[in-house]
C-alpha cells in the first residue's frame, strides 16, 4: 500500500535526478526517501536520531544511520562529493549550528536541498509587532521557552547567509502550509510565503 | 524436574587437518552445536550465530540440566530472531571448554588432554572451521549471521572471508579490532591466571588441580568491563554488607561481594577453563581484518557484499559506539546497504544480553527484513 505523500515530498522529487545517491538528514520515517526509491530508483541512506522513527524508517525498508547532527561532523561519515543530493526538510532551524551544518551538506553533497518555515511571514510579523509577543501558529505551533525552533529566520536572511557563504541559490519554491504557491507569495515571498524549498550548491 | 522438550547436543567431525592462521594446525577436530526451529526446503532460512568471549552453543532454550540459553531473551519461538521462521545455529568456539575441540579435549597425538599445548586459534580460524560445518549441513548461504562482542567480530571475520555465503550481517556491541586499552585488561587478566601457582604453566589437568583464584580474578576484571559506572552506582552504590565500616580488608562494600561472587562462580561452578579464556583474550587481541588490507578497514570491508545492522550502546565502554562508528563508516565508503543503531541503555557492555524496547524494535525489524530476503522456491525457477 503506497502512502499518501506530501506536496512538499513533491517539488524535492522534481529536482531529484534518477539513479543518483541521496541522504535525507533527519529522515523522520522514511517516507521521502522510500517515495525517491520508488520513483527515481535513487540509492538512498536517511539520518535519524529519534529512535522511534529510526525503527519506522527501517521498517520502510531503508538504511538507518541513527546519528546525531548537533554532535558529529558528517563529513566524519561521508567523502566529499560523495551524494549527488543532501536533503534536509525541516530541520535547518532546530540545529544547533545551521551555518556550520550547511558547509558540512554542501562538503559531501553536490547539490543540497533546504526547506524551513519563514519567519518573516506577515502572520508572524503581526503577531511580533501588535501582540508584543512571539508568533505562534499553524506553521510554528511552539511557545518561544520550548520549542525545538531555535535558529528561526526568514527567506532574506537565509539568502544573505548563501550569498556570504558563496553559495549558489539553484532553485526556489515558496509555498504555504499547505505547500501549495500563489501570485502573492510569488512577488512577495518573505511576507506571503510560509515555507521555503531551496535547491544550494557550492559556487 | 524433567525438562520438556530440552535442547539437544550435536557434534560435527572434522578428520582432515585445519591449518591456522598461527602456521600451527590441528590435526582433526570436532565442533559441538546446537540448532533450533526448522530448516526449509531449499536451506535458505539459515542463521548462525557466534557467541562472545565466555559464551558456548547453548544459546537458547532450556538444556536436559535445565540451564537457559545465554540469549534466549532474543531467541525462540515469537521472539526477535524468530525460530518458528529461522534455522537457528551457534556453535561453540574452537578452543572453547563446551565440547569442541579444545585445551581440556584429548589430544589424538599425545592420547592426553592438550591442555596448554593447544594451539593459539584466532577469529578466522573460527571462521574457518564453521565454514565446515555450514557445508556439512548444507547450507549455501546464511539468511544472517549475528554476534555480540567477539561474536560481532567473528560475523565481521565471516562477512571479508566468505562474502557470498551470508546475506545479512549484524554486528553488536563489537568494534573493527581492540584498542591499546581492551588488550592492555585482557593482558592483566591473563596475568592473573598465569601467576596463581595451580596454573603450572598451562598443565593443570594434568596435575588434577585448576587455578581457581586465578581464574576468578580474571573474570572479576573481565565482569568490571562490561559494566557501566552509573549502572555499578545504580546497583550497588557504596552499600555495605554489613552496617558498619570494619577498617580491615574483609569484603565490606556490596560490590566487592558482587564482583567476588561472580568471579567465584565463573571458576567453580561453571567450571570455565582457564586454558579457553588464555585463547579466547588471545583471539580477541589478534584480531584485526584490516591487518590483511593495508590497515585500511575501508578496503576491508569491500570484500563483504552482505546488508549490514550495525548496533552499539550509549554507555558501553568496552566497545563504545566511536568503534561502531569505525565500522559504519567504512561500510558507507563502500555504498554497502547499512543501518545503524545507537541504543540508550544504563547497562555497558552487558546491555546487549538484556531487554530494552529500543534495541529489541530495531533488532526485530531488521530480522524481518532478513526474512523478506528469504529467496523463495519460485523466485529461483
Amino acid at each position: 500500500m503506497s502512502q499518501k505523500i506530501s506536496t512538499e515530498f513533491k517539488l524535492i522529487a522534481d529536482w531529484i535526478t534518477p539513479k543518483s545517491r541521496v541522504l535525507d538528514l533527519g529522515c523522520g520515517d522514511g517516507l521521502l526517501l522510500k517515495h525517491l526509491i520508488e520513483k527515481h530508483q535513487i540509492n538512498g541512506y536517511g539520518m535519524e536520531l529519534d529512535a522511534q522513527k529510526s525503527i519506522q524508517a527501517m521498517q520502510n525498508g531503508l538504511n538507518v544511520i541513527q546519528s546525531d547532527l548537533n554532535s558529529y561532523d558528517l563529513s566524519y561519515y561521508f567523502d566529499e562529493d560523495s551524494f549527488d543530493f543532501v536533503i534536509m526538510t525541516q530541520a535547518l532551524q532546530v540545529v544547533r549550528r545551521p551555518d556550520e551544518l550547511l558547509d558540512q551538506m554542501l562538503t559531501i553533497g553536490k547539490n543540497c536541498i533546504v526547506t524551513f518555515p519563514n519567519f518573516g511571514h506577515w502572520r508572524n510579523r503581526m503577531q511580533l509587532m501588535f501582540g508584543g509577543k512571539m508568533p505562534e501558529t499553524e506553521t510554528l505551533p511552539y511557545h518561544w521557552f520550548d520549542t525545538p525552533n531555535i535558529h528561526m529566520c526568514t527567506f532574506k536572511d537565509f539568502e544573505n547567509l548563501c550569498e556570504q557563504k558563496h553559495i549558489k541559490v539553484v532553485a526556489r519554491t515558496v509555498v504555504n502550509r499547505d505547500h501549495q504557491t500563489s501570485l502573492g507569495m510569488r512577488l512577495a515571498p518573505n511576507l506571503i510565503g510560509e515555507v521555503a524549498l531551496y535547491q544550494i550548491r557550492k559556487k | 524436574m524433567s525438562i520438556a522438550n530440552p535442547t539437544v547436543e550435536q557434534r560435527f567431525a572434522f578428520k582432515a587437518p585445519l591449518p591456522l592462521k598461527s602456521g600451527s594446525s590441528l590435526p582433526e577436530y570436532e565442533l559441538v552445536y546446537e540448532t533450533y526451529g526448522e530448516l526449509n526446503a531449499d536451506k535458505s532460512n539459515a542463521i548462525l550465530i557466534c557467541h562472545a568471549l565466555s559464551g558456548d552453543h547453548h544459546v537458547a532454550g532450556i538444556d536436559a540440566d535445565g540451564k537457559k540459553g545465554w540469549w534466549d531473551g532474543y531467541i525462540g519461538s515469537g521472539k526477535v530472531i524468530d525460530t518458528d521462521k529461522f534455522f537457528v545455529v551457534c556453535s561453540n568456539n574452537l578452543g572453547g571448554c563446551r565440547g569442541s575441540t579444545g585445551p581440556t579435549t584429548i589430544n589424538p597425538q599425545t592420547g592426553k588432554v592438550y591442555g596448554a599445548d593447544f594451539p593459539i586459534v584466532t577469529c578466522k580460524d573460527w571462521v574457518e572451521s564453521q565454514n565446515e560445518l555450514r557445508k556439512y549441513l548444507g547450507i549455501e548461504q546464511w539468511a544472517a549471521l549475528v554476534g555480540g562482542s567477539m561474536g560481532g567480530m567473528q560475523v565481521m571475520q565471516w562477512a571479508i572471508d566468505y562474502p557470498e555465503k551470508l546475506r545479512h550481517a549484524i554486528v553488536i556491541a563489537a568494534a573493527p579490532k581492540l584498542s591499546a586499552q581492551n588488550i592492555a585488561f585482557n593482558e592483566v587478566a591473563r596475568r592473573a591466571i598465569m601467576s596463581d601457582p595451580e596454573f603450572h604453566d598451562g598443565r593443570f589437568l594434568d596435575q588434577e588441580t585448576v587455578p581457581k583464584s586465578g581464574l576468578a580474578l580474571a573474570r572479576m576484571l573481565g565482569h568490571l568491563t562490561y559494566l557501566s559506572d552509573d549502572m555499578m552506582g545504580t546497583k550497588f552504590g557504596r552499600e555495605l554488607r554489613e552496617d558498619k565500616l570494619k577498617y580491615n580488608f574483609d569484603v565490606e562494600f556490596q560490590v566487592e561481594s558482587y564482583l567476588r561472587y561472580q568471579g567465584e562462580k565463573f571458576a567453580t561452578k561453571m567450571n570455565f577453563d582457564a586454558n579457553t579464556y588464555l585463547l579466547m583474550t588471545k583471539a580477541l587481541d589478534y584480531f584485526d581484518p584490516a591487518a590483511d588490507y593495508d590497515h585500511d578497514l575501508s578496503k576491508t570491508l569491500a570484500q563483504a557484499t552482505a546488508k549490514f545492522l550495525v548496533v552499539s550502546f550509549t554507555s558501553d565502554w568496552r566497545f563504545s559506539p566511536q568503534r561502531s562508528h569505525e565500522i559504519v563508516k567504512a561500510l558507507l565508503d563502500n555504498d554497502a546497504d547499512v543501518s545503524y543503531a545507537e541504543i540508550t541503555s544504563a547497562h555497558g557492555h552487558d546491555a546487549f544480553l538484556l531487554p530494552n524496547d529500543h534495541y529489541e524494535g530495531v533488532f526485530g525489524n531488521y530480522m524481518q527484513r532478513v526474512y523478506d530476503d528469504i529467496p523463495t522456491a519460485e523466485a529461483s525457477v
